[in-house]
Formats: structure tokens, C-alpha cells, sequence
């Protein structure tokens, strides 16, 4: 479903961020990546979805290779990502239910075939009752379940989540990670990007650990292995 | 095309302090260029109007027969540079130079003038090298005494319009140059004002003619309401102008609706370049 395979990133002003990255993620997993800021973690989330490509390497995402992928392929492969960020990134002009229906109004989706996918999306992270509110009228946490809602509206087999609950305090966190635990119930994968290690403790869910552009631990499967695999 | 259209519209209704902006600030563009358009035709068709005073007099001599100019005037009406010739009998030379002398008209009470053939040029063939060169010809009939054309006067006059129509041309040029920079840099603050909209569009998987077309649509939208607006600002000028200093001719209906047509386009192309360039940067 999505591999990366001995991929490296350089960028020309700030140097190596990614060094031979090698790992691969299955349908429906749970996966963690940790490690502290400038680790890589959010560079791994961009690569995936194809904001950027690999200086080296190839990162592959459900059948679509880095090295010949067009702009168009990659509009068509982020229909199928479902992508949240720290800062939430909604529009703050539009509704709850604006910002969510969007993702589907630009990718073409019928007019009649979206409020009700906006509303089972609003419902899912418990926000139908303040589906008219604006951005700014909701709580950091309620802003994220938006956010989320937004990522889950055209059906994502992986949701890419990076630092989600980085801007929230720790009830709101607990609400967001239960969240993405239960989407993840349902059978979409879930790729999470935090250095919040209580979180991670919390569960027993699989966990990359980065450092200074490397994979240095994967929790489903020894070192070695990884090294090996660099090799 | 009908989510674009929305979207389009939508944007002027979130931003109308923006979108006039955009608007307001074509529309200037537009309208410098327009006046300096303005001033362009009115100094051409002065112009024009000077060179259909240029004609050619060709004195014919005393004693010719009739039927010898007559033969001549055929000739020469055949000339291609040729629009018109018309024999002056020697009476309405004086009563030409009469009137036009007004009130030193007793200068010529008794004098005699000589009859003449008067040629007028088409448009096109007023250059002081074509009038030479009829001269020249007009001077090779036998009868034809002296050839007069104001050959100082033709060279002044062609001089002048070479001027203005290479003066008009630079400053055309740099006028348009700089109103598609002003429409250029609004729509591009347009752009930038959005960016975040574009970047969730391109998150969610919007293709980038998705992203493209609302833009190009409120910029054609922008650019006929600024180019219709500088038409209307060109014209109270024009009105202005010819009720309080001097009489001014003002567009056709063709050139003025190519205008808003230029302007339209400038909304269109400034939209598609600075979208374009803000799609290769995210």
C-alpha cells in the first residue's frame, strides 16, 4: 500500500533530510512515526502524499511510483489520502460543513451526493451539531475533528496525520487520538506523525522511531532487520 | 464549469473590497491607455485632414486647345496615385485668389492668372516622394509651363505624422506594457490573498485546471467590468473635452468594444500566468 524504499531527501539550502528510509505499510495499519523535531517525520508525511520527491529512492503509494508520477496522477492519488496537519488548515471564511464539503466539491464530486456524505463525515467525529459554525466559533479540538471530517469525506484508505494533536491540550488530545483509533476500526490506515510519547506508550500500535533523517527503530521489527534492509 | 462560475462569483462576494480593487485598478490602466488612444486618433485625423489639403498645380500654357488638356486630364485621372484633376480656367483662378486673399482681393483687380490642371492624391500616395514623382510626370506635357506643389510643405508634413505615428507607437507600447503589469501584479495580490484556498484544494486532490478556472473566470469577469468602466471614463473625457475646449472624434463602436476585449483578455492572461506560476511554487 505505501512503501519507501532506501529513500533519501536533500534539500539545497538545509541539507540531508531523509537517509536511506526503508519501511512499508499495510492496508488497515496503525503506525506511529516518533522522534524529535527535524527527525524527518513530516518530511516522510510529504513525501507519501507527493507534496515533494525523494532526491534518491523511490516512495511508492498504492501502485503509484515516485519517479514517474505526474501532477495529475497526484491530484488523483490525494483523493484517496486523507491528510491533517497541526495548524488544522481550514478556511476560516466557510462553515464546518463548507470547509468539509469542498474536498468534495473540487474533486468533481455530483452536487446532490454531498451533504449527505458532509453530514455522515460531521457525524463520524461527533461534530453534526455544529456543522454551521465557523472555525473561529469552535475549540482547537473541535477545529481538528473538522479537519478530520474534511480528510475522511471521499473515503481515504490511509489517513496521514501529522503532529494532529501538537496544538492541543491533553483532553482534546485524548479525544483526537481516540478518533483516529476508532477511523482506524473501521479499516482505514492510519500514519501518524508525533513526538508525544505518552501517546504512543499508550498503545500497542506499530512505531517508527526517526533521528537525524534515519529510521533508528521499528517496533515490527528488530534493528538489524532495518539496517539490513538499508544495506 | 458551473462550480468554477460559483466559485468565481463567490470570491467577489468574500472579498469585494479586493475584487473592486482589482477592478478599479484595470480600469485606471485601461483608461491611461485609452486616453493616450484618445489623443492618438484625434492627432491622426487632424492629420489626415492636413493631407487632404496637399494637391498639385500643374499651370497649363497660354494658347493650348482645349482638347489637348482635355486629353491630359484623361491621362493623368488614369494615374493610379491620382484621385481627382479639375482645370482652373484662368477666371476662377482669380476669383480663387481673390477669396482666399480677402481683403488684399484689389491686388488682383486687373491682373490675369494662368489656367490649371489641380490634381488631388489618394490616401496613401501624399508622401513627398510619390508628389515628386507625379510632379515630375505632369512637367513632361509640352504645355505644361510650371509644376507647383509646396514641396517644403509636404516634406513638413510627412515629417510630422512619421513623428506621431512612431511617437504613438513607443508610447503605446509602453502604456499597454505597463497596464498589463498594474492588472498583472492586482490579479497576482488575488492570487496570493488565496493561497491558502489553493493549497487545500491541491491537499484535497483538485486537479490544477480545477484550481485554474474560477481564476481565469474572475479575471475575465474583472477585466470586462474594468475595461467597460475605462470605455465610460475615455468617453466622459472625450465629452468633456469637446464641450469645454475642442472638438475630439471619439472611438468607432468596433474599436471601443475591441478595447474592453484587450481588457478582458488582460484579466483572462494575467489570471492564467499568475495562477500558473503560484501552482509551480505549491
Amino acid at each position: 500500500m505505501i512503501r519507501l524504499h532506501n529513500v533519501g531527501k536533500e534539500y539545497p539550502r538545509t541539507g540531508v533530510a531523509l537517509n536511506h528510509v526503508t519501511f512499508q505499510m499495510k492496508k488497515g495499519e496503525f503506525v506511529f512515526v516518533t522522534g524529535p523535531s527535524g527527525a524527518g517525520k513530516s518530511t516522510v508525511l510529504r513525501l507519501i502524499y507527493m507534496d515533494e520527491k525523494p532526491t534518491h529512492g523511490e516512495v511508492r503509494v498504492s501502485g503509484l511510483t515516485s519517479r514517474t508520477a505526474s501532477r495529475h496522477e497526484i491530484a488523483m492519488l490525494r483523493r484517496k489520502l486523507g491528510i491533517v496537519f497541526q495548524d488544522f488548515r481550514l478556511l476560516d471564511d466557510r462553515t464546518a460543513e463548507a470547509n468539509v464539503a469542498f474536498a468534495l466539491e473540487v474533486t468533481g464530486t455530483p452536487r446532490a451526493a454531498i451533504p449527505p456524505k458532509v453530514n455522515r463525515a460531521l457525524a463520524q467525529v461527533g461534530l453534526a451539531s455544529k456543522a454551521t459554525r465557523y472555525p473561529k466559533e469552535l475549540s482547537g479540538g473541535e477545529q481538528q475533528r473538522v479537519a478530520i471530517a474534511r480528510a475522511l469525506v471521499n473515503d481515504p484508505f490511509v489517513v496521514l496525520a501529522d503532529e494532529p494533536t501538537g496544538n492541543l491540550d491533553e483532553r482534546a488530545t485524548r479525544g483526537i487520538f481516540q478518533l483516529l483509533r476508532d477511523i482506524n476500526a473501521t479499516g482505514t490506515a492510519v500514519l501518524m506523525a508525533t513526538h508525544d510519547l505518552d501517546l504512543v506508550r499508550s498503545t500497542n500500535a506499530r512505531t517508527l522511531e526517526m533521528n537525524h533523517g534515519r529510521v533508528v527503530y521499528d517496533s515490527s521489527e528488530s534493528v538489524e532487520s532495518v539496517l539490513e534492509l538499508e544495506e | 464549469m458551473r462550480l468554477a462560475l460559483r466559485e468565481a462569483f463567490a470570491a467577489f462576494r468574500r472579498a469585494p473590497l479586493l475584487s473592486a480593487l482589482g477592478v478599479v485598478t484595470i480600469a485606471f490602466s485601461l483608461f491611461a491607455f485609452g486616453l493616450f488612444a484618445l489623443v492618438a486618433l484625434n492627432i491622426r485625423s487632424a492629420l489626415v485632414a492636413v493631407e487632404e489639403r496637399v494637391e498639385i498645380r500643374a499651370f497649363v500654357a497660354e494658347g493650348t486647345s482645349v482638347e489637348a488638356v482635355a486629353a491630359a486630364m484623361g491621362d493623368i485621372g488614369s494615374f493610379p496615385e491620382v484621385a481627382q484633376v479639375l482645370y482652373v480656367t484662368p477666371e476662377q483662378a482669380l476669383e480663387r485668389a481673390r477669396s482666399e486673399l480677402g481683403e488684399f482681393a484689389d491686388v488682383f483687380e486687373s491682373a490675369f492668372l494662368p489656367a490649371s490642371m489641380d490634381i488631388r492624391l489618394r490616401p496613401g500616395f501624399r508622401d513627398p516622394a510619390t508628389v515628386r514623382g507625379v510632379a515630375s510626370r505632369l512637367s513632361t506635357y509640352e504645355f505644361v509651363d510650371d509644376v507647383r506643389y509646396g514641396q517644403e510643405w509636404v516634406q513638413k508634413l510627412y515629417d510630422l505624422r512619421t513623428l506621431a505615428t512612431v511617437t504613438g507607437m513607443g508610447l503605446g507600447v509602453a502604456f499597454a506594457a505597463v497596464a498589463v503589469i498594474i492588472i498583472g501584479a492586482t490579479i497576482r495580490t488575488a492570487v496570493l490573498a488565496r493561497s491558502r484556498e489553493i493549497w487545500i484544494m491541491r491537499l484535497v486532490g483538485a486537479t490544477d485546471w480545477f484550481i485554474r478556472a474560477p481564476f481565469l473566470i474572475e479575471g475575465f469577469m474583472k477585466g470586462v467590468l474594468g475595461g467597460a468602466l475605462a470605455l465610460g471614463l475615455t468617453w466622459l473625457a472625450h465629452r468633456t473635452i469637446s464641450r469645454n475646449f475642442i472638438e475630439t472624434v471619439f472611438f468607432d463602436t468596433d474599436v471601443a468594444l475591441l478595447g474592453v476585449l484587450v481588457g478582458a483578455l488582460m484579466g483572462f492572461l494575467g489570471s492564467m500566468f499568475s495562477v500558473g506560476r503560484h501552482l509551480r511554487q505549491v
